[in-house]
């Protein structure tokens, strides 16, 4: 036999070829779903609440309930309060928590942390609500801070979890070089280990307040009924724009859907630029660590 | 004057252990920290000196159950370059680790044994590593500059890092990088990043961060396992003015590098310390059959 055979398509050959073609072509199918789906949700948003949007609607007060010629000025600064409340909440704790299983834990408890924060992050957010609800608005009344809490309880995980995989790639040889420079194990810590991974950490922290900003199960259990106008004070319950959504589309009212449409977009071009932002800090971050 | 020059080294057996506390109450003038104290830079260009005589006695080094140096004793003499040879796994990295106790950082790690720096025991009870690690400086194999910090930051880390006073700050990471033969290819850039500069630039500049807190010792880990010929020699040309200031342990795979850089070295194989001997002697005509057929490329 020549060795010219083994050139030979054989059945055996061609039937591999076949099977590697189906699989290519059904995860390019699948992954162009996948961009059609974004495209597709983008583009009606973008077609039904285009018509809506208009500086007086962003910086007006929605109306009294049924009328459709306010705006919602009350809704974005009551977001941003709400989100900023528990940013500054789950940010340091979630960093702690990273840095603590990172830098300090033995494996063993370093594990069950990591998988108490998976748990924590699968939880439906209607019952952070619920328990928010329980803790903070029941015998009370509504309030931003109780959003803030229940907020903050959603990005916990997130922004530790994320910490703590960016904290991992931090090469071990630059701890090294700072022990054996005779650097202290807190200073290493505090100076070369959390500088080196500040990218990555900021990108974990924008990604969890992109992923809360558009959060609406537990604000309508602990914050959703408030009063008129530009409210800022948190122990208040105020309003946010996705219980705006949420309440706009209940209305009979075609012209408060299309505010609801008008309103969803602000929220997607926000969290769509929030997380562009949060690359470009990715990029920087992988390009110290050498990866 | 330099204070270590004494005899009982007063630098290493400060009353208090926390270094931290020594640090935040800068008692002495001469600068807060222990190994600055004294602060002069003088002692960088002296031509001979009494310190910086290292002698192991009976070292052992353990990974868990696994008994990686296994009753290591010999002498590394000051203004000498001493080189470590020996096959994959042989110990040689893990013993250098113990000098500055390096090795106590590997989870489950642990020594025995007594390393003397002129007379002292680094693991006695009461003396603090950060001291150790500041009279034992260490380069690594691989560069690793702080990817956060500028050339001239990076060499002067170990001096910020450990809070010594900002005024000499700029001098003594000069002195380090002229020490380091770095200083003409980079006078220019010391605020660029330092891992813009070449391979062999960033270890030089590894150096010149070791060199910077004033050691008496250093140890280089494989200094030039990742570097380019041209780069490795630049070093190798280094190491024989280095040890002009402090004494020089250098581990190695490459038998003729140690040839090349070492007046002295060491043979080990499997965690045991099988012959020292001058540099000439060792790869000419070594005591130890297993040094022979090391040298002679028959095994390893």
């Amino acid at each position: 036999m020549s060795t010219h055979a083994l050139l030979v398509d054989r059945g055996n050959l061609r039937r591999r070829n076949r099977v590697n073609r189906l699989v290519e072509a059904s995860s390019t199918v699948a992954a162009l779903l996948a961009v059609a789906v974004l495209l597709i949700v983008v583009g009606s948003v973008l077609s039904k609440g285009i018509g809506a949007l208009s500086l007086h609607f962003l910086t007006t007060p929605a109306g009294l309930f049924g009328d459709t010629s306010g705006g919602i000025s009350n809704a974005i600064v009551g977001t941003a309060i709400i989100v900023g409340i528990a940013a500054l909440i789950a940010i340091p704790v979630g960093l702690l928590v990273a840095i603590y299983t990172t830098e300090f834990a033995p494996q063993r408890i370093a594990h069950q942390v990591r998988f108490v924060l998976d748990l924590l992050n699968g939880v439906p957010t209607i019952i952070t609500g619920i328990f928010v609800y329980g803790l903070l608005v029941e015998h009370r009344h509504q309030s931003g801070f109780a959003g803030s809490v229940a907020l903050a309880i959603v990005m916990l995980p997130i922004v530790a979890r994320t910490a703590q995989e960016v904290l991992a790639l931090v090469p071990g040889t630059l701890k090294e070089a700072a022990y054996a420079l005779g650097v202290a194990r807190w200073r290493t810590l505090v100076r070369v280990t959390v500088p080196t991974a500040a990218g990555g950490l900021i990108t974990g922290a924008l990604l969890a307040v992109a992923r809360v900003a558009g959060e609406t199960a537990p604000l309508i259990l602990v914050c959703s009924i408030f009063g008129q106008g530009v409210l800022t004070e948190p122990s208040e319950a105020l309003a946010s724009i996705p219980v705006f959504i949420f309440q706009a589309s209940e209305s009979p009212s075609p012209e408060a859907h299309t505010q609801a449409w008008a309103a969803a977009l602000i929220l997607i071009a926000f969290v769509l630029a929030l997380n562009i932002v949060a690359r470009a800090f990715y990029a920087r971050s992988r390009k110290r660590m050498g990866a | 004057m330099d204070s270590r020059a004494s005899t009982e080294s007063p630098a290493m057996t400060e009353p208090n252990p926390k270094s931290q506390a020594s640090r935040e109450a800068p008692a002495q003038p001469a600068g807060p920290t222990i190994s600055v104290a004294g602060g002069s830079s003088s002692r960088l260009g002296t031509k001979s000196r009494e310190i910086g005589n290292l002698e192991l006695r009976g070292l052992n080094a353990f990974y868990g159950t696994n008994h990686a140096v296994r009753g290591v004793s010999m002498d590394f003499d000051s203004n000498r370059v001493t080189a470590i040879i020996g096959p994959s796994g042989c110990g040689k990295s893990t013993m250098v680790r113990c000098i500055n106790r390096m090795h106590e950082e590997i989870a489950g790690a642990r020594a025995t044994g007594r390393v003397m720096l002129d007379g002292l025991d680094l693991y006695e009870g009461g003396i603090d590593v950060v001291a150790v690690r500041r009279a034992v400086g260490m380069v690594f194999q691989k560069p690793n500059p702080f990817p956060t910090m500028s050339v001239i930051d990076n060499v002067t880390a170990g001096l910020r890092l450990t809070g010594a006073p900002r005024s000499e700050m700029d001098d003594r990471g000069r002195e380090a990088l002229v020490g380091a033969g770095l200083w003409e290819e980079v006078k220019d850039r010391l605020k660029a990043p330092g891992v813009s500069l070449s391979g062999g630039q960033q270890q030089r500049l590894c150096i010149a961060r070791a060199l910077a807190v004033e050691p008496e010792v250093l140890l280089m880990d494989e200094p030039c396992s990742a570097l380019d010929p041209v780069a490795t020699l630049r070093i190798e040309e280094l190491i024989g003015e280095l040890k002009e200031r402090v004494t020089v342990v250098i581990v190695t795979h490459n038998m003729q590098q140690a040839a090349r850089v070492a007046d002295t070295t060491v043979f080990m194989l499997n965690g045991e310390l099988i012959e020292t001997g001058p540099t000439d002697k060792m790869f000419t005509n070594p005591d130890d059959d297993r040094t022979e057929q090391y040298v002679t490329g028959k095994f390893g």
